[in-house]
């Protein structure tokens, strides 16, 4: 029997189930806002600096994940399975950087402050373009579209492999430390 | 070669456990199916899909072009109108009020924009059409205040609905090219306090042009000072150029007569405004525009708006602002007032229409308003 670790880093964990609430957070207050009037403004105003929030801690994500690499996938998962993983975990990566980034980007291209609090407020990265707004905008929707799609891919993967394969695959995330001999007679 | 892993091989998982029969198998996957629809159905309710029938900025917005129709390029409402700039010198009375950058001593650039209510973006100019200031202070720690005002001393609904259906009932008709009065009087039945605001309205007589307008920034918001207390005002600019009533003769004016003479009269020599800022009571209410606050509130003069420069919409930075009234520096907070967050929202929708289409001419071209100096 190997001596590798079956779980997570508590930091990883961590950083994973603080992110899963804030990207769902983020995704719900973003369908909801461009729908409402009378909570459009207080939406708003969580929506940037949440989502700014995500992108600073996606970089010590990132970071954090080439320093310490995942516990090995269970003996249960085919190498395609293996590659579709690890290739979704990095999409979920790239959307957690590239959202934001388009959301400051498009908002700078129409002068919309981006304050985060106070009067404390971000640079604009982009020339004033509002066609180029438009653009990213557009962008900005159809990106957090296709993360809420791979959100589901990924939340029905792990329940198919909780419940139906029953491989503990959820154990390596588990937000609570799992001892390895409890992990391995389930 | 697989990595051995403490959560078992796959043989060690499949001897642990005994095989799903088929029931039970159906059932878990059921379990799942529902999972994965209960997310989705709460994503889908949060992005009102559940309730198509709800107002949106979408369908606000929409209800503007059907009244006025889709003007590409173009505000859909405010659509004409032409960018102005200057500046604006605090006197520093408005620090004790709200920590905002903007009410210390000192001279701050302001780009802004006068334009006429409606969405049509070549509408021949009348006396009594709705005259619009917007207006965007660029605040010395980079900070932005934009607040859009109108010649209007009380807003005619206190509610976005009732606006809604406000600009619904106003259509003209096209055998008329009028509102019909029945879909007009019909609304006024359902909302007294349009019947009250319109009284007011007429009460006050209409000016000569822009440059003697008054503009009432008409939501009221928050000042926070220094001690972090909140203080409720409203606020409105006060002309320095002196009032003359809007001539009532038949006599033909130019399709533009406004905006001509407001061009003509900034090249003659700057325009000027007072900010006022109209101090509330605790029992004035904040939530509703539709009703001026009691005479004899404290007003503070906290300083003085200066145009110099006027321009044409195709070359003005004015443009390309959404004059959101909710860009707001520290130091100035929303009021309880409902209009304000569906301003706001109403207003990013428009922007984001006009944003992404072929801007076009506009009424008032560069030639016009270099034909003014």
């Amino acid at each position: 029997m190997s001596t590798q670790p079956s779980q997570f880093p508590a930091f990883s964990r961590l950083l994973h189930w603080t992110m899963a609430a804030m990207v769902l957070t983020m995704l719900c207050i973003g369908v909801a806002m461009v729908v409402s009037l009378g909570s459009y403004h207080v939406l708003v105003s969580i929506h940037r600096p949440l989502g700014i929030a995500i992108l600073i801690l996606v970089v010590v994500r990132f970071v954090n994940r080439l320093l310490n690499p995942p516990p090995p996938f269970p003996a249960t998962m085919s190498r395609a399975e293996r590659l579709v993983a690890t290739a979704s975990e990095f999409i979920m990566y790239g959307l957690m950087f590239v959202l934001p980034l388009v959301g400051w980007g498009m908002l700078s291209a129409a002068r919309y402050p981006i304050v985060l609090f106070g009067s404390v407020h971000l640079p604009f990265i982009l020339p004033q373009d509002v066609m180029l707004y438009s653009v990213l905008r557009t962008a900005h929707t159809m990106l957090a579209y296709f993360f809420f799609l791979t959100f589901i891919a990924h939340f029905g993967a792990i329940l198919f492999h909780t419940l139906i394969v029953r491989d503990g695959i959820l154990k390596r995330m588990a937000p609570w430390n799992i001892r390895p001999q409890e992990a391995a007679s389930r | 070669m697989r990595p051995s892993n403490v959560l078992g091989t796959r043989a060690e998982v499949e001897a642990a456990q005994k095989p799903l029969d088929q029931a039970s198998t159906l059932a878990r996957l059921a379990l799942i199916g529902v999972a994965l629809a209960a997310v989705i159905g709460a994503f889908a309710y949060f992005g009102g899909w559940f309730t198509p029938n709800d107002l949106t900025p979408a369908r606000f917005t929409d209800a503007f072009e059907y009244v006025d129709g889709v003007h590409s390029g173009f505000r859909r409402n405010h659509a004409k109108g032409v960018g102005v700039s200057g500046f604006f010198e605090s006197n520093g009375n408005g620090a004790r009020l709200s920590e905002a950058v903007v009410f210390r001593p000192g001279r701050v650039p302001v780009i802004g924009r006068f334009s006429l209510g409606g969405g049509q973006p070549y509408v021949a100019d009348t006396p009594d059409a709705v005259r619009g200031l917007g207006l965007q202070f660029s605040l010395p720690d980079g900070e932005l205040w934009r607040t859009a005002m109108v010649n209007l001393p009380v807003f005619p609904v206190r509610m976005p609905e009732a606006f809604y259906e406000l600009l619904i009932a106003s259509k003209p008709e096209p055998s008329t090219s009028k509102p019909d009065p029945a879909k007009i009087n019909a609304f006024l039945a359902r909302h007294p306090e349009t019947v009250k605001a319109l009284t007011v309205i007429k009460s006050q007589p209409v000016s000569s042009g822009f440059g003697n307008s008054t503009f009432h920034g008409l939501n009221a918001f928050r000042f926070i000072n220094a001690a972090g207390d909140p203080i409720p005002v409203r606020w409105l600019m006060i002309p320095m150029q002196p009032f003359e009533a809007a001539s009532t003769g038949s006599a033909p004016q130019g399709k533009n007569f406004l905006f001509d003479a407001l061009i003509a009269a900034i090249q003659r020599q700057p325009l000027q405004w007072r900010l006022i800022v109209i101090i509330g009571k605790p029992g004035d209410p904040t939530n509703d525009a539709s009703i001026a606050w009691p005479a004899g509130r404290e007003q503070v003069d906290v300083g003085t708006l200066t145009l110099d420069r006027v321009e044409s919409d195709e070359t003005s930075a004015a443009t390309d602002i959404n004059f959101d009234p909710l860009v707001l520096p520290a130091g100035i907070t929303p009021s309880d007032d409902p209009l304000l967050s569906a301003r706001s929202a109403v207003y990013s929708q428009s922007f984001r229409r006009r944003a992404g289409e072929m801007k076009q001419p506009t009424a008032i071209t560069p030639a016009d308003v270099r034909k003014g100096d």
